[in-house]
């Protein structure tokens, strides 16, 4: 178990350090030059010249990687072109909303998947779950930016159940956590489905059944715990998939989480601030991805890490 | 040295001296309706970069900048007309290479110190040295020294004299008609050296000015809030108590708060989704005030490229364009533009009608050029909508004349970077990246963009068109410094720019409208709401009726 988390963490790290050469690459044969972004129209040769030397991008890419590079190994993100305030400052300020909104998307997915899922299975067949099995797959296709906007539309504006937009209180996360969670909810209840299917099918459910144990009580103690068990290992993965979702959900509803903060990067080429959330978001997804592998054996036995 | 006193208010400049009897009945009036209290709420999609004045250089932070600093000239609210900030008075000599400004007395920077010439000295050799890393250096470029301060032999410049607590004396190595507009700018504000060291590179997150208002609060990515300094010099305002700028509302969030009451001014203005909707419903047309801004959309010809370093083509692609079609597209948010200045900048050629939109004549023209059947090439435009709209209609049009156009539509990054490549766009869009002046003189439109200075890799002069003639022309009109001779110098503006529609580098398409949409609880005169300098409101100046 230990020599295989090590061996996890090493491959962890060496992904991270893939992904931040990548990057680092990617925006370094961008055309688009982050000087002339800093120097605005006005700028004289001289100023773009001497901001390009001030900021060391006149340098080859190699100088300039490993410079960043050893930067980060000393737990320096660098400081935002435009902003001139540490990254490091940047992210950790938004870091918490976005791991808010991430957790009420959690909730959101599994309250709305597993309820719809063992609904469904249920009734296996019937037009509810036919119906049911549409609607999750209008759920997984969706458009974030549309459900967001309609959701936003339909409660915040015309319905004003909660804030149009805004960061601060319950009545603010539920808007967009329900549509970061929407995409997630229909896979979920398409998995809780099948894999209560499975379960209701087994001995020990026609067991529990035969020895008189009422419907329900076989349904929530025997048949769920069980089917729910392997779909848990599956949220480590969301983590990667909300990761993708934040960027849009968080420009929609004005949630000041990192996936804001990317976007606005992005247009301003600030280097520095897209590399770090990158960096970031690849860490949250590792680490993801990782919890999940290492959650399985204790949900399934049967399973073994090596 | 014989001193030309300009103490007294001039026609062109419009000072106000605040000598009180001297004070000139151009500056601005007291709103005598005006009520001090509360606060109003602006809200923007992006975050605000950064409010260090020499950093500083987008249209969001531009006017929040000016609210909170302060530089030796000013505007007077709503107009482009110079007025005296902290400088309460000035002296040009007369060969117009010094100028002398004497300080205002007891002004204190928000930390309660009083500002004096030390400060203003400072803050100029802060902006202009290297490591400072500031966009607008290049705009200190005629003070003595400045070449020594930009390539780092000298740490501070040698053009730059404190005379006593309370005069700074400024030498120019070139008379500079713009010297003053320039000392209006953001670039110039003064900034108390103790707080800079202080915060270092945070001083943007942490400023320190002596403006109208003071950071109470900044909370990265959710709010920004201004309180007003109760110690300001200008006596009676701001008006305002505090202003909360919420950051990261989508323009369409934005109005919908509007619209609920939750919102006093979406910085960002009306989507242009919902400009229709808005200006139909009488109620909100009139809480929307429209203006002009010193803003031209135009299309470049790159002049290095065939077959547009032939005049005559470039001249018929002027007549191809129907702007008519374009303005309607987006809604009539804009008015045909027939010179590359816009109508409210100072030296616009009023009589000059332009080229007509003529596709018969443009067709003639093309195949005396040699080209009968027109000729291929490609248009680069911004990718966000309207501009590949109105790209689709440049290119129906230029079809109409047998030129076939390709549409390269690209991020904003990757369109400036095609138009300042030798030899890359043919022909650029300009909108989304158009020119707005950085401050009311009719030079701003011309060096970076239709100069020689502009005309390099990197540089922001599209069409690449470089007339030595026309370069000094504008030379010398920006020495003519003597402001009784301010109308001779924008005669000399004009030319210029009537030459170079001769020489037709650019399509001048149209100069867009400023539509500011506010609460029905904003008071302050329109002209505050369209304040060609504070965009969106000049926040000094407006309140609340309740």
């Amino acid at each position: 178990m230990l020599a295989y988390l090590i061996r996890r963490l090493i491959q962890a790290a060496l992904i991270l350090l893939g992904v931040s050469f990548i990057t680092f690459f990617l925006l370094f044969v961008l055309p688009a030059d982050p000087v002339r972004q800093i120097a605005g129209r006005s700028a004289t040769p001289e100023t773009v010249a001497n901001i390009r030397h001030q900021l060391g991008l006149d340098q080859p890419f190699v100088v300039q990687y490993w410079r960043y590079l050893t930067g980060l190994f000393q737990g320096d993100m660098g400081r935002s072109y435009l902003q001139k305030t540490e990254v490091a400052t940047l992210i950790t300020a938004r870091l918490p909303a976005t791991l808010l909104l991430m957790l009420g998307a959690i909730v959101a997915e599994l309250v709305m998947g597993l309820t719809l899922g063992v609904v469904a299975a249920i009734r296996r067949g019937g037009a509810l779950d036919q119906s049911l099995m549409i609607t999750s797959f209008v759920a997984v296709s969706a458009p974030q930016f549309v459900v967001g906007l309609l959701l936003l539309y339909v409660f915040a504006v015309k319905l004003s159940w909660f804030p149009i937009g805004g960061y601060g209180s319950f009545s603010n996360l539920v808007l967009p956590a329900l549509t970061l969670g929407i995409m997630g909810s229909g896979w979920y209840s398409r998995m809780m489905r099948s894999s209560m299917i499975d379960v209701l099918r087994s001995d020990y459910i026609r067991t529990a059944r035969a020895k008189g144990l009422r419907r329900f009580r076989v349904l929530a103690l025997h048949a769920m715990p069980n089917a729910i068990l392997p779909i848990i290992a599956m949220i480590g993965i969301d983590i990667g998939i909300f990761m993708s979702g934040i960027v849009v959900v968080e420009s929609v509803f004005g949630w000041p989480g990192i996936g804001q903060l990317a976007w606005q990067a992005i247009q301003r080429v600030d280097i520095p601030i897209i590399m770090g959330v990158t960096l970031v978001s690849a860490c949250a997804i590792v680490v993801g991805n990782l919890l999940a592998d290492l959650i399985t054996p204790f949900i399934d036995p049967r399973i073994k890490l090596r | 040295m014989s001193l030309m006193k300009n103490i007294l208010t001039t026609s062109a400049l419009s000072l106000s001296l605040g000598l009180g009897s001297l004070a000139s009945a151009q500056d601005y009036q007291p709103d005598p309706n005006a009520k001090p209290g509360g606060n109003i709420i602006v809200t923007y999609k992006d975050d605000v970069a950064t409010l260090d004045p020499a950093i500083g250089y987008d249209w969001q932070n531009w006017s929040m900048i000016k609210s909170v600093f302060d530089g030796l000239m000013d505007y007077v609210p709503g107009t482009t007309e110079l007025r005296p900030g902290l400088a309460e008075s000035y002296e040009i000599s007369e060969d117009g290479t010094t100028f002398t400004f004497k300080l205002r007395k007891g002004v204190k920077f928000h930390n309660g110190r009083e500002m004096t010439a030390e400060d203003v000295k400072y803050s100029l050799d802060r902006v202009t040295t290297p490591a400072t890393q500031s966009p607008g250096a290049g705009f200190f470029g005629s003070i003595k020294g400045y070449d020594a301060m930009a390539d780092g032999s000298a740490t501070s410049l040698e053009g730059v004299t404190v005379v006593d607590p309370y005069t700074v004396k400024i030498e120019l190595s070139r008379p500079d008609a713009t010297f003053l507009h320039v000392m209006a700018l953001n670039f110039a504000s003064v900034v108390p050296k103790e707080a800079v060291d202080e915060y270092g590179a945070d001083f943007g997150k942490h400023p320190v000015g002596t403006g109208a208002f003071k950071l109470a609060d900044w909370t990265i990515g959710q709010q920004l809030v201004f309180e007003k300094n109760a110690d300001y010099w200008r006596p009676g305002v701001p008006y305002l108590d505090s202003i909360t700028f919420e950051v990261g509302q989508e323009p369409i969030v934005a109005l919908l708060r509007l619209q609920k009451g939750e919102v006093d001014v979406p910085g960002d203005g009306i989507p242009p989704a919902k400009f229709n909707e808005v200006m139909g419903n009488p109620d909100e047309a009139k809480q929307v005030v429209v203006g002009g801004q010193l803003h031209t959309g135009y299309i470049t010809l790159n002049v290095e490229m065939a077959p547009f370093d032939k005049v005559e083509v470039r001249q018929a692609i002027n007549m191809a364009i129907n702007k008519d079609r374009i303005v309607q597209m987006i809604n009539g948010r804009a008015t045909p533009a027939t010179q590359p200045l816009p109508p409210s900048m100072p030296g616009y050629t009023k009589d000059y009608a332009g080229y007509p939109f003529d596709p018969a004549k443009a067709k003639e023209m093309l195949a005396e050029a040699g080209l009968p059947d027109g000729f291929e090439t490609e248009l680069y435009v911004m990718n966000t909508d309207p501009n590949p709209r109105i790209a689709q209609a440049i290119q129906q049009d230029l079809a109409a004349i047998g030129v076939k156009a390709d549409i390269k539509a690209l991020a904003q990054a990757n369109v400036i970077e095609a138009g300042g490549t030798p030899k890359t766009a043919p022909m650029i869009w300009s909108g989304g990246m158009a020119w707005i002046a950085d401050f009311p003189d009719p030079s701003n439109f011309y060096g970076p963009i239709l100069g020689c200075a502009g005309a390099v890799e990197g540089g922001w002069n599209w069409s690449w068109y470089c007339d030595k003639d026309l370069d000094a022309m504008a030379t010398e009109a920006d020495s003519i410094t003597d402001p009784a001779k301010q109308d001779e110098r924008l005669q000399k503006w004009s030319d210029v720019y009537m030459k170079v529609m001769e020489g037709a580098p650019w399509v001048p398409v149209f100069n867009e409208n400023r539509y500011t949409m506010k609460s029905t609880r904003m008071g302050g005169a329109d002209a505050l709401y369209v304040d060609p300098v504070s965009i969106p409101v000049n926040y000094d100046y407006v309140y609340v009726t309740e």
